[in-house]
Protein backbone atom coordinates (compact mmCIF):
# COMPACT_ATOMS: atom_id res chain seq x y z
CA UNK A 1 0.00 0.00 0.00
CA UNK A 2 1.53 3.30 -1.54
CA UNK A 3 1.16 6.30 1.15
CA UNK A 4 -1.57 8.31 1.39
CA UNK A 5 0.04 11.52 0.08
CA UNK A 6 1.45 9.15 -3.36
CA UNK A 7 -2.04 7.69 -3.50
CA UNK A 8 -3.92 9.31 -7.05
CA UNK A 9 -7.56 8.85 -7.70
CA UNK A 10 -8.38 7.27 -11.59
CA UNK A 11 -10.48 9.23 -13.65
CA UNK A 12 -13.64 8.22 -13.48
CA UNK A 13 -12.86 7.73 -9.34
CA UNK A 14 -11.73 11.31 -9.18
CA UNK A 15 -14.66 12.91 -10.82
CA UNK A 16 -16.85 10.80 -8.92
CA UNK A 17 -15.05 11.52 -5.74
CA UNK A 18 -15.54 15.59 -6.31
CA UNK A 19 -19.37 15.06 -7.24
CA UNK A 20 -20.11 12.94 -4.25
CA UNK A 21 -20.43 16.10 -1.61
CA UNK A 22 -22.69 17.85 -4.32
CA UNK A 23 -25.19 14.15 -4.49
CA UNK A 24 -24.63 14.13 -1.00
CA UNK A 25 -26.25 17.86 -0.07
CA UNK A 26 -28.87 17.44 -2.43
CA UNK A 27 -30.31 13.99 -1.12
CA UNK A 28 -30.02 15.79 2.71
CA UNK A 29 -32.21 18.44 1.65
CA UNK A 30 -35.09 16.85 -0.93
CA UNK A 31 -35.08 14.36 2.60
CA UNK A 32 -35.21 17.67 4.86
CA UNK A 33 -37.59 19.38 3.11
CA UNK A 34 -40.22 16.40 2.05
CA UNK A 35 -39.92 15.52 6.03
CA UNK A 36 -41.13 19.06 6.59
CA UNK A 37 -43.47 19.27 3.72
CA UNK A 38 -44.83 16.45 4.81
CA UNK A 39 -45.82 17.81 8.57
CA UNK A 40 -46.74 21.07 7.14
CA UNK A 41 -47.74 21.67 3.29
CA UNK A 42 -47.52 25.53 4.11
CA UNK A 43 -44.15 25.35 5.15
CA UNK A 44 -41.94 27.91 4.18
CA UNK A 45 -38.61 27.31 5.49
CA UNK A 46 -37.31 23.95 2.79
CA UNK A 47 -39.42 24.95 -0.30
CA UNK A 48 -39.61 21.80 -2.78
CA UNK A 49 -38.08 22.01 -6.11
CA UNK A 50 -41.39 22.47 -7.73
CA UNK A 51 -42.27 25.04 -5.83
CA UNK A 52 -38.89 27.09 -6.73
CA UNK A 53 -39.41 26.06 -10.06
CA UNK A 54 -42.95 27.26 -9.86
CA UNK A 55 -41.55 31.10 -8.29
CA UNK A 56 -38.96 30.77 -10.50
CA UNK A 57 -40.94 30.65 -13.46
CA UNK A 58 -42.99 33.68 -12.09
CA UNK A 59 -40.24 35.75 -11.83
CA UNK A 60 -38.36 35.10 -15.29
CA UNK A 61 -41.17 34.36 -17.45
CA UNK A 62 -44.03 36.48 -16.67
CA UNK A 63 -44.08 39.77 -16.87
CA UNK A 64 -44.31 41.84 -13.22
CA UNK A 65 -47.98 42.66 -12.82
CA UNK A 66 -46.58 46.02 -11.40
CA UNK A 67 -43.94 46.94 -14.11
CA UNK A 68 -44.40 44.50 -16.97
CA UNK A 69 -40.65 43.92 -16.73
CA UNK A 70 -39.32 40.45 -16.04
CA UNK A 71 -38.03 41.29 -12.90
CA UNK A 72 -35.39 37.77 -12.79
CA UNK A 73 -33.96 38.97 -15.83
CA UNK A 74 -34.12 42.80 -14.75
CA UNK A 75 -32.25 41.64 -11.40
CA UNK A 76 -29.82 40.22 -13.26
CA UNK A 77 -28.82 42.80 -15.90
CA UNK A 78 -28.71 45.70 -13.53
CA UNK A 79 -26.31 43.72 -10.91
CA UNK A 80 -24.23 42.34 -13.63
CA UNK A 81 -24.05 46.23 -15.50
CA UNK A 82 -22.67 47.62 -11.69
CA UNK A 83 -20.52 44.37 -10.91
CA UNK A 84 -18.74 44.87 -14.80
CA UNK A 85 -18.58 48.82 -14.08
CA UNK A 86 -17.09 48.62 -10.99
CA UNK A 87 -14.27 45.55 -11.89
CA UNK A 88 -13.59 47.76 -14.92
CA UNK A 89 -13.21 51.03 -13.30
CA UNK A 90 -11.10 48.93 -10.71
CA UNK A 91 -9.11 47.27 -13.07
CA UNK A 92 -8.21 50.31 -14.66
CA UNK A 93 -7.05 52.24 -11.91
CA UNK A 94 -5.79 49.28 -10.29
CA UNK A 95 -3.77 49.58 -13.45
CA UNK A 96 -2.54 52.47 -13.34
CA UNK A 97 -1.55 52.67 -9.72
CA UNK A 98 -0.02 49.83 -9.30
CA UNK A 99 2.30 49.85 -12.70
CA UNK A 100 3.48 53.56 -12.01
CA UNK A 101 4.36 52.57 -8.49
CA UNK A 102 5.98 49.57 -9.75
CA UNK A 103 7.92 50.41 -12.65
CA UNK A 104 8.78 54.42 -10.82
CA UNK A 105 10.61 54.72 -7.78
CA UNK A 106 9.60 58.61 -7.67
CA UNK A 107 5.58 57.27 -8.01
CA UNK A 108 6.52 54.44 -5.50
CA UNK A 109 7.67 57.22 -2.88
CA UNK A 110 4.30 59.18 -3.48
CA UNK A 111 1.60 56.82 -3.88
CA UNK A 112 2.86 53.63 -2.00
CA UNK A 113 2.55 54.63 1.36
CA UNK A 114 -1.20 56.15 0.72
CA UNK A 115 -2.09 53.25 -0.83
CA UNK A 116 -1.16 50.86 2.03
CA UNK A 117 -3.26 53.31 4.27
CA UNK A 118 -6.34 53.19 1.72
CA UNK A 119 -6.26 49.43 1.68
CA UNK A 120 -7.05 48.93 5.16
CA UNK A 121 -9.75 51.11 5.45
CA UNK A 122 -13.02 48.60 5.47
CA UNK A 123 -15.20 49.43 2.29
CA UNK A 124 -18.25 48.73 3.87
CA UNK A 125 -17.35 51.41 6.05
CA UNK A 126 -17.23 54.45 4.02
CA UNK A 127 -20.14 53.26 2.36
CA UNK A 128 -22.99 55.32 4.42
CA UNK A 129 -19.95 58.40 2.86
CA UNK A 130 -20.42 57.09 -0.93
CA UNK A 131 -24.50 57.44 -0.29
CA UNK A 132 -23.74 60.93 1.56
CA UNK A 133 -21.93 62.25 -1.80
CA UNK A 134 -23.05 60.59 -4.59
CA UNK A 135 -27.30 59.43 -3.55
CA UNK A 136 -28.62 56.73 -3.40
CA UNK A 137 -28.81 55.97 -7.32
CA UNK A 138 -26.29 53.62 -9.55
CA UNK A 139 -23.14 55.45 -8.76
CA UNK A 140 -22.40 55.01 -4.85
CA UNK A 141 -23.17 51.20 -5.83
CA UNK A 142 -20.37 51.25 -8.55
CA UNK A 143 -18.38 53.39 -6.80
CA UNK A 144 -18.20 51.01 -3.46
CA UNK A 145 -17.29 48.15 -5.99
CA UNK A 146 -14.23 50.16 -7.35
CA UNK A 147 -13.07 51.56 -4.09
CA UNK A 148 -13.14 48.28 -2.93
CA UNK A 149 -11.76 46.47 -5.15
CA UNK A 150 -8.74 49.09 -6.63
CA UNK A 151 -6.27 48.94 -3.83
CA UNK A 152 -5.88 45.12 -3.56
CA UNK A 153 -5.60 45.21 -7.38
CA UNK A 154 -3.16 47.92 -7.22
CA UNK A 155 -1.10 46.48 -4.60
CA UNK A 156 -1.08 42.76 -6.51
CA UNK A 157 -0.21 44.85 -9.71
CA UNK A 158 2.59 46.46 -7.87
CA UNK A 159 4.09 43.84 -6.40
CA UNK A 160 4.56 41.84 -9.61
CA UNK A 161 5.44 44.53 -11.15
CA UNK A 162 8.58 44.83 -8.94
CA UNK A 163 8.83 41.08 -9.50
CA UNK A 164 9.63 41.02 -13.30
CA UNK A 165 13.78 40.52 -12.97
CA UNK A 166 15.64 43.70 -13.18
CA UNK A 167 17.39 42.09 -15.91
CA UNK A 168 14.68 42.30 -18.58
CA UNK A 169 14.88 46.08 -17.70
CA UNK A 170 18.20 46.61 -18.23
CA UNK A 171 18.35 44.68 -21.61
CA UNK A 172 15.81 46.42 -22.91
CA UNK A 173 17.99 49.85 -21.86
CA UNK A 174 20.54 48.23 -23.97
CA UNK A 175 18.49 47.92 -26.86
CA UNK A 176 17.82 51.97 -26.78
CA UNK A 177 14.20 51.96 -25.17
CA UNK A 178 13.55 54.75 -23.30
CA UNK A 179 11.14 54.71 -19.96
CA UNK A 180 7.71 54.53 -22.34
CA UNK A 181 8.32 51.92 -24.56
CA UNK A 182 9.63 49.85 -21.47
CA UNK A 183 6.46 50.22 -20.03
CA UNK A 184 4.33 49.86 -22.95
CA UNK A 185 6.40 46.58 -24.43
CA UNK A 186 8.11 44.96 -21.50
CA UNK A 187 6.12 45.71 -18.04
CA UNK A 188 2.08 46.26 -19.61
CA UNK A 189 2.31 42.60 -21.35
CA UNK A 190 3.65 40.76 -18.86
CA UNK A 191 1.61 42.57 -16.37
CA UNK A 192 -2.32 41.60 -18.23
CA UNK A 193 -2.17 38.50 -17.20
CA UNK A 194 -1.39 39.30 -14.05
CA UNK A 195 -4.17 41.84 -13.94
CA UNK A 196 -6.90 39.13 -14.66
CA UNK A 197 -5.77 36.90 -11.81
CA UNK A 198 -5.73 39.77 -9.75
CA UNK A 199 -9.58 40.52 -10.92
CA UNK A 200 -10.30 36.99 -10.46
CA UNK A 201 -9.15 36.59 -6.97
CA UNK A 202 -11.17 39.82 -6.21
CA UNK A 203 -14.36 39.08 -7.61
CA UNK A 204 -15.69 37.63 -4.43
CA UNK A 205 -15.20 40.50 -2.32
CA UNK A 206 -17.19 42.89 -5.14
CA UNK A 207 -20.25 40.59 -5.41
CA UNK A 208 -20.22 41.37 -1.75
CA UNK A 209 -19.98 44.70 -2.24
CA UNK A 210 -22.34 44.43 -4.74
CA UNK A 211 -24.99 42.66 -2.92
CA UNK A 212 -24.51 44.57 0.21
CA UNK A 213 -25.06 47.72 -1.27
CA UNK A 214 -28.27 46.84 -3.58
CA UNK A 215 -29.51 45.28 -0.25
CA UNK A 216 -29.44 48.42 1.51
CA UNK A 217 -30.72 51.29 -1.34
CA UNK A 218 -31.75 50.03 -4.66
CA UNK A 219 -34.98 49.24 -6.53
CA UNK A 220 -34.18 46.28 -8.53
CA UNK A 221 -30.81 43.86 -8.59
CA UNK A 222 -30.25 40.54 -6.93
CA UNK A 223 -28.85 41.69 -4.23
CA UNK A 224 -32.16 43.47 -3.70
CA UNK A 225 -34.12 40.91 -4.82
CA UNK A 226 -33.26 38.38 -1.85
CA UNK A 227 -33.45 41.03 0.59
CA UNK A 228 -37.04 42.65 -0.15
CA UNK A 229 -38.05 38.68 -0.35
CA UNK A 230 -36.85 38.02 3.24
CA UNK A 231 -39.69 39.93 4.70
CA UNK A 232 -41.97 37.01 3.14
CA UNK A 233 -39.73 34.10 4.28
CA UNK A 234 -39.82 33.19 0.45
CA UNK A 235 -37.14 30.58 0.57
CA UNK A 236 -38.31 29.94 -2.72
CA UNK A 237 -37.13 32.98 -4.41
CA UNK A 238 -33.95 32.95 -1.97
CA UNK A 239 -32.44 29.92 -3.01
CA UNK A 240 -32.93 29.81 -6.64
CA UNK A 241 -31.49 33.72 -6.52
CA UNK A 242 -28.39 32.02 -4.56
CA UNK A 243 -27.61 29.43 -6.67
CA UNK A 244 -28.12 31.73 -9.71
CA UNK A 245 -25.30 34.62 -8.18
CA UNK A 246 -23.14 31.47 -7.32
CA UNK A 247 -23.54 30.35 -11.16
CA UNK A 248 -22.87 33.59 -12.64
CA UNK A 249 -19.68 33.89 -10.41
CA UNK A 250 -18.35 30.84 -11.50
CA UNK A 251 -18.56 31.45 -14.95
CA UNK A 252 -17.25 35.19 -15.22
CA UNK A 253 -14.34 33.60 -13.10
CA UNK A 254 -14.32 31.02 -15.99
CA UNK A 255 -13.90 32.92 -18.88
CA UNK A 256 -11.52 35.49 -17.49
CA UNK A 257 -9.20 32.24 -16.98
CA UNK A 258 -9.91 31.32 -20.92
CA UNK A 259 -9.43 35.13 -21.47
CA UNK A 260 -6.00 35.08 -20.28
CA UNK A 261 -5.21 31.56 -21.64
CA UNK A 262 -6.31 32.85 -25.02
CA UNK A 263 -4.85 36.16 -25.16
CA UNK A 264 -1.51 35.34 -23.36
CA UNK A 265 -0.44 32.17 -25.34
CA UNK A 266 3.41 33.01 -23.84
CA UNK A 267 2.23 31.80 -20.41
CA UNK A 268 0.58 28.42 -21.04
CA UNK A 269 4.12 26.77 -20.16
CA UNK A 270 3.90 28.14 -16.66
CA UNK A 271 2.82 27.19 -13.61
CA UNK B 1 38.90 52.78 -25.73
CA UNK B 2 38.17 52.21 -22.42
CA UNK B 3 40.47 53.34 -19.45
CA UNK B 4 40.11 52.59 -15.93
CA UNK B 5 41.52 55.28 -13.37
CA UNK B 6 41.85 53.91 -9.76
CA UNK B 7 38.25 52.45 -9.57
CA UNK B 8 36.87 51.84 -5.94
CA UNK B 9 33.97 50.03 -4.75
CA UNK B 10 32.25 49.96 -1.22
CA UNK B 11 29.32 48.65 0.50
CA UNK B 12 28.90 49.96 3.46
CA UNK B 13 32.05 48.73 5.58
CA UNK B 14 32.93 46.44 2.86
CA UNK B 15 35.41 46.95 0.11
CA UNK B 16 34.61 44.82 -2.86
CA UNK B 17 37.42 46.29 -5.06
CA UNK B 18 40.09 48.09 -4.47
CA UNK B 19 42.47 50.58 -6.58
CA UNK B 20 41.92 49.09 -10.44
CA UNK B 21 43.21 50.66 -13.34
CA UNK B 22 43.67 49.19 -16.68
CA UNK B 23 43.10 50.06 -20.11
CA UNK B 24 41.34 48.43 -23.06
CA UNK B 25 41.90 48.86 -26.75
CA UNK B 26 39.11 48.13 -29.29
CA UNK B 27 38.44 44.89 -30.41
CA UNK B 28 39.97 43.18 -27.17
CA UNK B 29 38.30 40.23 -26.11
CA UNK B 30 39.32 40.16 -22.03
CA UNK B 31 37.70 37.17 -20.19
CA UNK B 32 37.33 37.94 -16.04
CA UNK B 33 38.04 34.89 -14.05
CA UNK B 34 37.99 35.06 -10.07
CA UNK B 35 36.31 33.01 -6.66
CA UNK B 36 32.79 33.90 -6.34
CA UNK B 37 31.96 37.13 -4.38
CA UNK B 38 35.51 38.39 -5.42
CA UNK B 39 33.67 41.68 -7.46
CA UNK B 40 33.87 40.69 -10.78
CA UNK B 41 29.74 41.13 -11.37
CA UNK B 42 30.47 44.28 -9.56
CA UNK B 43 32.93 45.47 -12.29
CA UNK B 44 31.20 44.40 -14.69
CA UNK B 45 28.16 46.25 -13.79
CA UNK B 46 29.82 49.55 -13.82
CA UNK B 47 31.22 48.81 -17.05
CA UNK B 48 27.03 48.02 -18.03
CA UNK B 49 26.19 51.46 -15.84
CA UNK B 50 24.07 50.18 -13.47
CA UNK B 51 26.43 50.81 -10.72
CA UNK B 52 29.01 53.57 -10.37
CA UNK B 53 32.38 53.54 -8.64
CA UNK B 54 33.09 55.09 -5.28
CA UNK B 55 36.12 56.75 -6.20
CA UNK B 56 37.94 56.89 -9.58
CA UNK B 57 36.23 57.22 -12.83
CA UNK B 58 35.83 54.43 -15.94
CA UNK B 59 36.37 56.71 -19.15
CA UNK B 60 34.81 55.35 -22.52
CA UNK B 61 36.33 57.35 -25.15
CA UNK B 62 38.13 59.81 -22.53
CA UNK B 63 34.44 60.59 -21.31
CA UNK B 64 32.95 59.41 -18.26
CA UNK B 65 31.11 56.10 -19.27
CA UNK B 66 26.81 56.68 -18.86
CA UNK B 67 25.68 56.00 -15.61
CA UNK B 68 22.96 54.45 -17.19
CA UNK B 69 22.50 51.43 -19.41
CA UNK B 70 22.71 52.59 -23.40
CA UNK B 71 22.60 51.12 -26.69
CA UNK B 72 26.26 51.47 -26.81
CA UNK B 73 26.80 48.31 -24.57
CA UNK B 74 25.06 45.21 -25.21
CA UNK B 75 24.23 42.46 -22.35
CA UNK B 76 24.06 38.69 -21.80
CA UNK B 77 22.84 37.66 -18.42
CA UNK B 78 23.10 34.22 -16.92
CA UNK B 79 19.57 34.36 -17.08
CA UNK B 80 15.77 36.12 -17.94
CA UNK B 81 18.14 38.06 -20.76
CA UNK B 82 15.08 37.56 -22.95
CA UNK B 83 11.24 38.44 -22.87
CA UNK B 84 9.13 35.91 -22.40
CA UNK B 85 5.97 37.46 -23.69
CA UNK B 86 7.77 37.85 -26.98
CA UNK B 87 8.16 35.37 -29.77
CA UNK B 88 12.38 34.38 -30.74
CA UNK B 89 11.69 36.47 -33.76
CA UNK B 90 10.18 39.65 -31.80
CA UNK B 91 12.93 39.49 -29.26
CA UNK B 92 15.30 40.56 -31.86
CA UNK B 93 12.66 43.05 -33.76
CA UNK B 94 11.76 44.56 -30.57
CA UNK B 95 15.33 46.38 -30.58
CA UNK B 96 14.54 47.65 -33.89
CA UNK B 97 11.26 48.87 -32.56
CA UNK B 98 12.86 50.36 -29.73
CA UNK B 99 15.19 52.52 -31.89
CA UNK B 100 12.67 53.57 -34.80
CA UNK B 101 9.90 54.40 -33.27
CA UNK B 102 8.20 56.57 -29.87
CA UNK B 103 5.79 53.97 -28.53
CA UNK B 104 8.11 50.57 -29.55
CA UNK B 105 5.61 49.33 -32.41
CA UNK B 106 6.91 48.67 -35.96
CA UNK B 107 4.46 48.79 -38.99
CA UNK B 108 4.82 47.95 -42.69
CA UNK B 109 7.61 48.33 -44.74
CA UNK B 110 9.84 49.04 -41.53
CA UNK B 111 8.10 45.84 -39.59
CA UNK B 112 9.56 43.72 -42.91
CA UNK B 113 12.64 45.33 -42.93
CA UNK B 114 13.40 44.77 -39.35
CA UNK B 115 12.12 40.70 -39.56
CA UNK B 116 14.51 40.19 -42.68
CA UNK B 117 17.25 41.71 -40.44
CA UNK B 118 16.23 39.96 -37.39
CA UNK B 119 16.05 36.79 -39.42
CA UNK B 120 19.38 37.09 -40.66
CA UNK B 121 20.55 37.39 -37.52
CA UNK B 122 18.72 34.31 -36.03
CA UNK B 123 19.97 32.56 -39.26
CA UNK B 124 23.86 33.43 -37.58
CA UNK B 125 23.32 32.08 -33.90
CA UNK B 126 20.79 29.26 -35.70
CA UNK B 127 17.53 30.13 -34.24
CA UNK B 128 15.70 30.71 -37.33
CA UNK B 129 13.50 27.38 -37.16
CA UNK B 130 12.16 28.47 -33.85
CA UNK B 131 11.28 32.24 -34.55
CA UNK B 132 7.50 31.28 -33.64
CA UNK B 133 8.22 29.47 -30.20
CA UNK B 134 8.37 31.53 -27.17
CA UNK B 135 11.35 31.46 -24.74
CA UNK B 136 9.93 29.12 -22.65
CA UNK B 137 10.18 26.54 -25.43
CA UNK B 138 13.66 26.84 -25.88
CA UNK B 139 16.37 24.78 -23.81
CA UNK B 140 18.99 26.98 -21.78
CA UNK B 141 21.45 27.36 -25.05
CA UNK B 142 18.80 28.13 -27.39
CA UNK B 143 17.64 30.54 -24.85
CA UNK B 144 21.19 32.21 -24.44
CA UNK B 145 21.66 32.21 -27.94
CA UNK B 146 18.92 34.10 -28.79
CA UNK B 147 19.74 36.44 -25.79
CA UNK B 148 22.93 37.04 -28.12
CA UNK B 149 21.34 37.80 -30.89
CA UNK B 150 19.08 40.34 -29.34
CA UNK B 151 22.56 42.04 -27.65
CA UNK B 152 23.87 42.21 -31.34
CA UNK B 153 21.52 43.65 -33.37
CA UNK B 154 21.55 47.40 -32.64
CA UNK B 155 25.79 46.46 -33.19
CA UNK B 156 26.78 47.50 -30.01
CA UNK B 157 30.58 48.54 -29.29
CA UNK B 158 30.90 46.59 -26.35
CA UNK B 159 29.40 43.14 -25.20
CA UNK B 160 28.82 42.47 -21.57
CA UNK B 161 28.69 38.89 -20.80
CA UNK B 162 27.76 37.90 -16.95
CA UNK B 163 28.50 34.27 -16.67
CA UNK B 164 26.53 33.77 -19.73
CA UNK B 165 27.04 29.77 -20.05
CA UNK B 166 27.47 29.24 -16.24
CA UNK B 167 24.17 27.07 -16.43
CA UNK B 168 24.78 25.19 -19.75
CA UNK B 169 25.86 21.62 -20.49
CA UNK B 170 29.28 21.68 -20.77
CA UNK B 171 28.66 20.40 -24.78
CA UNK B 172 26.50 23.24 -25.29
CA UNK B 173 29.28 25.08 -23.70
CA UNK B 174 31.56 24.45 -26.37
CA UNK B 175 29.08 25.46 -29.18
CA UNK B 176 28.43 28.55 -27.49
CA UNK B 177 32.16 29.52 -27.46
CA UNK B 178 32.64 28.86 -31.05
CA UNK B 179 29.25 31.25 -31.70
CA UNK B 180 30.54 33.93 -29.36
CA UNK B 181 34.20 34.01 -31.05
CA UNK B 182 33.09 34.38 -34.40
CA UNK B 183 30.45 36.92 -33.88
CA UNK B 184 33.53 38.72 -32.19
CA UNK B 185 35.72 38.77 -35.08
CA UNK B 186 32.70 39.24 -37.20
CA UNK B 187 31.28 42.37 -35.44
CA UNK B 188 34.98 43.49 -34.36
CA UNK B 189 33.33 44.03 -30.66
CA UNK B 190 35.16 44.51 -27.21
CA UNK B 191 34.36 41.80 -25.33
CA UNK B 192 33.66 41.64 -21.39
CA UNK B 193 33.32 38.00 -20.15
CA UNK B 194 33.09 37.44 -16.39
CA UNK B 195 33.12 33.61 -15.61
CA UNK B 196 33.96 30.75 -12.96
CA UNK B 197 35.70 28.80 -15.15
CA UNK B 198 39.26 29.64 -15.79
CA UNK B 199 39.50 27.03 -18.25
CA UNK B 200 36.77 29.17 -20.27
CA UNK B 201 38.37 32.08 -19.79
CA UNK B 202 42.23 30.58 -20.96
CA UNK B 203 41.19 29.38 -24.51
CA UNK B 204 38.43 32.33 -25.54
CA UNK B 205 39.44 35.51 -25.96
CA UNK B 206 42.25 37.68 -26.30
CA UNK B 207 43.73 38.64 -22.58
CA UNK B 208 42.64 37.26 -19.06
CA UNK B 209 42.23 39.17 -15.74
CA UNK B 210 42.12 37.26 -12.78
CA UNK B 211 40.16 39.25 -9.82
CA UNK B 212 41.55 38.49 -6.03
CA UNK B 213 42.33 39.97 -2.81
CA UNK B 214 45.32 41.64 -3.25
CA UNK B 215 45.77 41.87 1.18
CA UNK B 216 43.86 39.77 3.18
CA UNK B 217 43.29 40.23 7.16
CA UNK B 218 41.74 37.05 8.11
CA UNK B 219 40.22 39.03 11.52
CA UNK B 220 38.96 41.42 8.57
CA UNK B 221 38.09 39.27 5.31
CA UNK B 222 36.32 42.13 4.28
CA UNK B 223 38.34 44.93 5.01
CA UNK B 224 40.34 44.84 1.51
CA UNK B 225 38.91 44.56 -1.95
CA UNK B 226 39.94 42.66 -5.27
CA UNK B 227 42.71 43.96 -7.58
CA UNK B 228 43.70 42.42 -10.66
CA UNK B 229 46.30 39.76 -9.31
CA UNK B 230 47.06 38.70 -13.23
CA UNK B 231 46.78 40.54 -16.35
CA UNK B 232 47.56 37.92 -19.28
CA UNK B 233 47.16 37.99 -23.27
CA UNK B 234 45.69 34.64 -23.51
CA UNK B 235 47.42 32.11 -26.06
CA UNK B 236 51.48 33.43 -24.91
CA UNK B 237 51.43 31.69 -21.00
CA UNK B 238 52.08 28.14 -20.07
CA UNK B 239 49.12 25.75 -18.99
CA UNK B 240 51.64 25.53 -15.44
CA UNK B 241 50.94 28.97 -14.42
CA UNK B 242 46.92 28.21 -14.91
CA UNK B 243 47.03 25.46 -12.69
CA UNK B 244 49.00 28.14 -10.14
CA UNK B 245 46.41 30.71 -10.80
CA UNK B 246 43.93 27.87 -10.09
CA UNK B 247 44.84 26.86 -6.56
CA UNK B 248 45.89 30.09 -5.53
CA UNK B 249 42.17 31.34 -6.21
CA UNK B 250 40.75 28.10 -4.73
CA UNK B 251 42.77 29.01 -1.63
CA UNK B 252 41.90 32.52 -0.94
CA UNK B 253 38.24 31.54 -1.91
CA UNK B 254 37.93 29.14 0.93
CA UNK B 255 39.49 31.99 3.20
CA UNK B 256 37.16 34.19 2.55
CA UNK B 257 34.00 31.40 2.91
CA UNK B 258 35.47 29.94 6.54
Amino acid sequence: MKRLINQQPTRVWGIALSLLPFVFLLVLYVTASDARLAENPQDKLLPSFSQMGEAMQRLAFEPSKRTGEYLFWQDTLSSLQRLGLGMAIAAGLGMLLGLSTGAFPVAYSGVAPLLTVASLIPPMAILPILFIVFGLGEVSKVALIAIGVTPFVARDIQKRCLEIPREQLVKAQTLGANSGQIVLRVLIPQLMPRLIDSLRLSLGSAWLFLIAAEAIASTDGLGYRVFLVRRYLSMDVILPYVAWIALLAFVIDFALRKLSLWAFPWQENRS
Amino acid sequence: MIEIRNVWKRYGDNVILENISATVAEGEFITLVGASGCGKSTFLRMLLGTDVPNQGEILLDGKTIADEPDAERGVVFQQYSVFPHMTVLENVIIARAFEKTHLGFLWGKRKRAARDEAMAMLETVGLSHMAARYPDELSGGMRQRLAIAQALILKPRILLLDEPFGALDPGIRADMHALVLSLWRQHKLTVFMVTHDLAEGFHLGTRLWVFDKLRLDPQAPNRFGAGITYDLPVGQCEPELLQEIDSGLSSSGQELVS
